[in-house]
């Protein structure tokens, strides 16, 4: 499987989503700078987490409006697997890949911890390798991660089966507690419409080494590589 | 010509800024604030003289890029 990684100035988790990409594939991605305008023909197209550009005007705005992702977003519509993850998931969305978006976290600090996440389906190439309703332990580190749609978006979300991860409790139930940011009905992550498109907060890159204290993102990455190999 | 744009968040979205903004006035002592939104105000430089060409264009703007129409709601404001 050949993936691609988009660096926008201001990316800082490429690395990370790097090697956890070239350890489940046994090969290296490339990395495009977001000024490149030729995308290889590639497997699948990484959005990392970061500041793409500060932050400014609103997470993951300027970025989403980047040369680089008109051909992101014509892939993405041509059937390549888009994965965006943190501050690639703010960028997808603003791009309009995804619907609704991420408002600051409700107690309007950085969330920097490791949460609990409830697989919603195993049936896609993101979470082939769990079990709908398993809950897997990785890191989350944003400000803005509040997932935010309007009520028929959310219902039609469900009702799709398009939502990927929810937060929960360590038994996989749901509480506020466990929702921290305040993400409208405990939402980490979302697919598109032909579920080609992941978009979530959390990291499971940074959940695939021993040295990270979690390997629950090591499935994620397996199983993506065998469904795109 | 001159040009700002107010971009708020939506009724019914969440604005925890506002919410502690409120929150901040309240421990200052100012009483009687009920709800606060915190919003930003973009100020533009065109080149465009003509007023209804402006507002269209800057309606675009807002709708590709300086507001979020999914979250945020906006208003253009011409300035001489």
């Amino acid at each position: 499987m050949q993936s691609a990684i988009i660096v926008f100035p201001g990316s800082n988790r490429e690395t990370d989503v790097f090697d956890a990409l070239h350890r489940a594939a046994g090969k290296k991605p490339l990395t495009v700078w977001h000024r490149d305008s030729e995308l290889p023909k590639v497997d699948l197209i990484v959005v990392p987490g970061g500041v793409s550009y500060g932050d400014y005007l609103r997470c993951g705005a300027m970025a989403a409006h980047s040369p680089i992702m008109r051909e992101v977003k014509a892939r993405a519509a041509a059937g390549t697997p888009v994965l965006g993850i943190c501050n690639g998931f703010q960028i997808i969305t603003e791009a309009g890949l995804l619907p609704g978006a991420l408002l600051a976290n409700k107690t309007l600090k950085f969330h920097c911890k490791n949460v609990n996440l409830r697989v919603e389906t195993s049936q896609s190439i993101f979470t082939n390798r769990y079990s709908t309703g398993q809950v897997i332990n990785v890191p989350v580190a944003h400000h803005d991660g509040n997932y935010f749609a309007d009520k028929a978006t959310l219902d039609r979300l469900e009702g799709e089966g398009r939502v990927a991860f929810r937060y929960c409790a360590p038994d996989g139930s749901l509480d506020d507690a466990s929702n921290a940011n305040g993400s409208a009905r405990a939402i980490a992550g979302i697919f598109n419409e032909t579920k080609t498109v992941l978009g979530l907060m959390p990291h499971p890159e940074d959940a695939t080494h021993p040295l990270q204290g979690s390997l629950d993102g090591v499935p994620f990455f397996a199983g993506l590589v065998e469904a795109l190999t | 010509m001159k040009a700002r744009v107010f971009v708020t968040p939506k009724e019914g979205v969440l604005d925890p800024q506002g919410k502690a903004i409120a929150h901040a006035l309240g421990t200052l002592g100012f009483s009687g604030v009920g709800e606060v939104r915190q919003g930003k105000v973009i100020e533009l430089d065109l080149a465009e003289t003509d007023q209804a060409r402006a507002r269209a264009t800057l309606d675009e703007m807002c709708k590709k890029l300086l507001a979020n129409t999914v979250i945020e709601s906006y208003r253009v404001e011409l300035i001489g």
